[in-house]
């Protein structure tokens, strides 16, 4: 399909991202803030030759987005903090089994049922820390209608590549938002596919991987038979309560995300070559970030931004690299202080301030702007 | 090292993984020969195995896909139909099969049992019904009988609740095609699960089965060969009977059957022909 041009909302730009993705399978259950994207794919899904099947609960739906991505389809689901908190056992079984999929969460305030119309960036952790045991998780940060597109698309490419869970982590001010979006020509899109064996299907050993730390994945239907648990298992699929098996797969599956954390990580650096504060925020703060930064400098206040896009694996080198070019550091979030912790410990010792705001309305321009005087003049 | 003999091979033994076994199940215990039946409604149908998805929950019947020799997925405690309604609306040409027990089909993953019964999804669940939990050890779950003993509802208190029917709640909630039988049954169970795996739409076969080492021992009912015996004694067949008079009780009478063969648009049919049609075909 040529290139389009559409005013709409965050929700429908994720939706809209996922089907240029290749996706066609959306598990879901409604939720505020995250019902338009359901709604639009309940639509466009059929159009496309897609499935849009609205299950009894969040449980249902993301392990039903496990078994429909075992079958070679891209999918996804897409809910909020409330019903992450129950796909998050489901969440492990994918990180286990190497499952590619996407979770939207459009993140409202918490905890509990909190302020369901109201946005918030309280899933952070939740998103890193939710399911039991170690593991690596990826999630990406957009900060406008355009980013929702993109970065799900980004989101696709990330889980196939590595045959991961991927986070669309966007707050409710993102995801209600109306702008410009262009979606592009397909041909202009470029989308990654999970690998597929190639071996003689008596040698295949499913849970092999290659040197990028990732094994290729048969598909059900395929000549390749299979079993995939989410015991602890060897290199053949089978369970096995060996120590070094433990290790070795747990390893192997943080591995395969630390060690590509380069190609997975996307910043933004604006105006921090000669900056003397940088600023750190993601998603709609980040916005309000933007504009303080230039009003900053109009006063003579040598203010940057690093925009993380990308919040897991956490961008511990572009925070480290700012903390070595600026005196302060403040953290905008709305939250208590989560990708806030993350900073210090990456930062020190340089200071870090926290511009905390567990509420809907986002950190203003002129709130942040006031943070920036009062730290330039520490 | 010494050659081996040659021994006969199992003829279902194409389907299973050898070098898997021996299964773990205890001596006594039904769910191998429940997994026979499978391996025999595969062959006896002539299904492409490779076409075939086994899966399973968490416990003593979730192990059961791990045994086959096709694409087999062993999901999270309860949601193994749920996974497997992914599977099946995603590539409806595959034959989507699950096994699993009671606990995990009917206490933890009874929201998607009822609702994948009421949404009619083409697929075959088989659930084991020994009554108890059995891979934790023994402890009471929705299918234990009324003042039977378990480790969590010892003596000398025994059960406080009632116990599900799992034909009569798979039949009220939508199921095309419902049936159970014993263990000991295997020449109609196996038949039962033919027809199941044919059925075009939701289809549930209950297998009661034994449980020796748990459930048989905290209730006195002897070892596996003494309960397999019991299980054939009390069985009553009842073909076509109303699946609300389907009772089950372990001591004097299980009825046993096909109870439900009906006829409803199938979810992944009516899907395909929405697609056609928001297609503009």
């Amino acid at each position: 399909m040529p290139e389009r041009v559409m005013f709409t909302m965050g929700d429908i730009a994720c939706a809209e991202g996922a089907l240029s993705a290749g996706c066609r399978y959306l598990g879901g259950y409604p939720i505020t803030p995250a019902t338009e994207i359901a709604e639009w794919m309940s639509i466009r899904m059929p159009q496309v030759g897609g499935a849009y099947v609205q299950y009894e609960d969040e449980i249902a739906a993301i392990t039903s987005v496990i078994g429909a991505s075992w079958t070679g389809v891209k999918s996804m689901t897409a809910t909020s903090g409330p019903g992450v908190s129950l796909m998050l056992e489901a969440i492990g079984l994918a990180v286990m089994t190497e499952t590619p999929l996407v979770i939207v969460n459009i993140m409202r305030g918490g905890p509990s049922t909190g302020q369901p119309t109201r946005g918030q960036q309280g899933d952070i952790m939740q998103a890193k820390w939710g399911s039991h045991g170690d593991y690596q998780i990826i999630a990406l940060t957009p900060a406008s209608v355009q980013e929702m597109f993109d970065q799900t698309v980004q989101a696709f490419n990330l889980s196939e590549k590595y045959r991961t869970p991927v986070f669309v982590l966007a707050d409710e001010t993102v995801g209600h938002m109306r702008e410009r979006l262009v979606i592009p020509d397909e041909k202009d899109l470029k989308l990654e596919y999970r690998k597929t064996p190639t071996v003689d299907p008596k040698d295949y050993l499913p849970f092999k991987a290659d040197d990028d730390l990732v094994p290729p994945m048969a598909l059900f239907g395929s000549k390749y038979q299979f079993y995939a648990t989410g015991l602890t298992h060897d290199e053949r699929g089978y369970p096995s309560d060996k120590e070094n098996v433990q290790i070795e797969l747990v390893t192997r599956l943080q591995n395969k995300i630390l060690h590509n954390a380069d190609k997975i990580i996307d910043v933004e650096r604006i105006e921090l070559d000669d900056a003397k504060i940088g600023v750190i925020a993601y998603g709609t703060p980040s916005r309000s970030a933007k504009k303080a930064i230039k009003d900053a400098r109009n006063e003579g206040i040598k203010a940057g931004l690093l925009r993380l896009k990308t919040v897991w694996p956490f961008p511990e080198k572009q925070v480290a690299q700012l903390a070595s070019e600026v005196d302060h550091i403040i953290v905008a979030e709305q939250n208590l202080g989560q990708v806030y912790h993350m900073v210090k410990a990456v930062a020190a010792p340089t200071p870090v301030h926290l511009m905390a705001k567990p509420a809907g309305m986002p950190q203003l321009p002129h709130e942040i702007l006031t943070k920036l005087r009062d730290v330039n003049s520490m | 090292m010494t050659e081996s003999t040659p021994v006969l091979r199992h003829p279902m033994s194409k389907y299973i993984r050898e070098d898997r076994q021996p299964f773990i199940y205890c001596s006594g215990c039904s769910i191998g020969i429940v997994t026979g039946m499978l391996a025999r409604a595969i062959d006896n149908l002539g299904i492409d195995i490779n076409k075939t998805v086994i899966v399973s929950g968490i416990g003593c019947t979730g192990r059961t896909s791990g045994y086959f020799k096709t694409g087999t997925y062993h999901t999270t405690h309860g949601r193994a139909i749920a996974f497997a309604e992914g599977v099946k609306i995603a590539n409806p040409e595959l034959e989507v099969i699950v096994v699993s027990g009671d606990g995990d089909i009917s206490a933890i993953g009874g929201n998607h049992l009822i609702h994948a019964c009421r949404r009619n999804i083409d697929m075959t669940v088989i659930c084991i019904n020994n009554m108890n939990y059995g891979m934790t050890g023994g402890q009471f779950g929705p299918t234990t009988e009324h003042e039977r003993y378990s480790q969590t509802s010892p003596r000398p208190y025994g059960n406080l609740e009632h116990p599900f029917n799992l034909v009569k709640l798979a039949a009220s909630s939508g199921a095309t095609f419902v049936a159970r039988w014993t263990a000991v049954q295997a020449r109609r169970a196996t038949k039962s699960i033919e027809k199941a795996i044919e059925k075009e739409g939701f289809s549930f076969v209950e297998i009661i089965g034994a449980c020796p080492t748990a459930y048989g021992r905290m209730n006195r009912l002897g070892d596996g060969v003494t309960m397999h015996k019991h299980l054939l004694e009390v069985a009553e067949i009842q073909n076509g009977l109303p699946p609300h008079e389907a009772e089950l009780d372990y001591a004097t009478k299980i009825i046993c059957g096909e109870f439900v063969n009906i006829e409803k648009p199938e979810y992944t049919a009516v899907l395909a022909e929405m697609q056609r049609k928001a297609k503009g075909e």
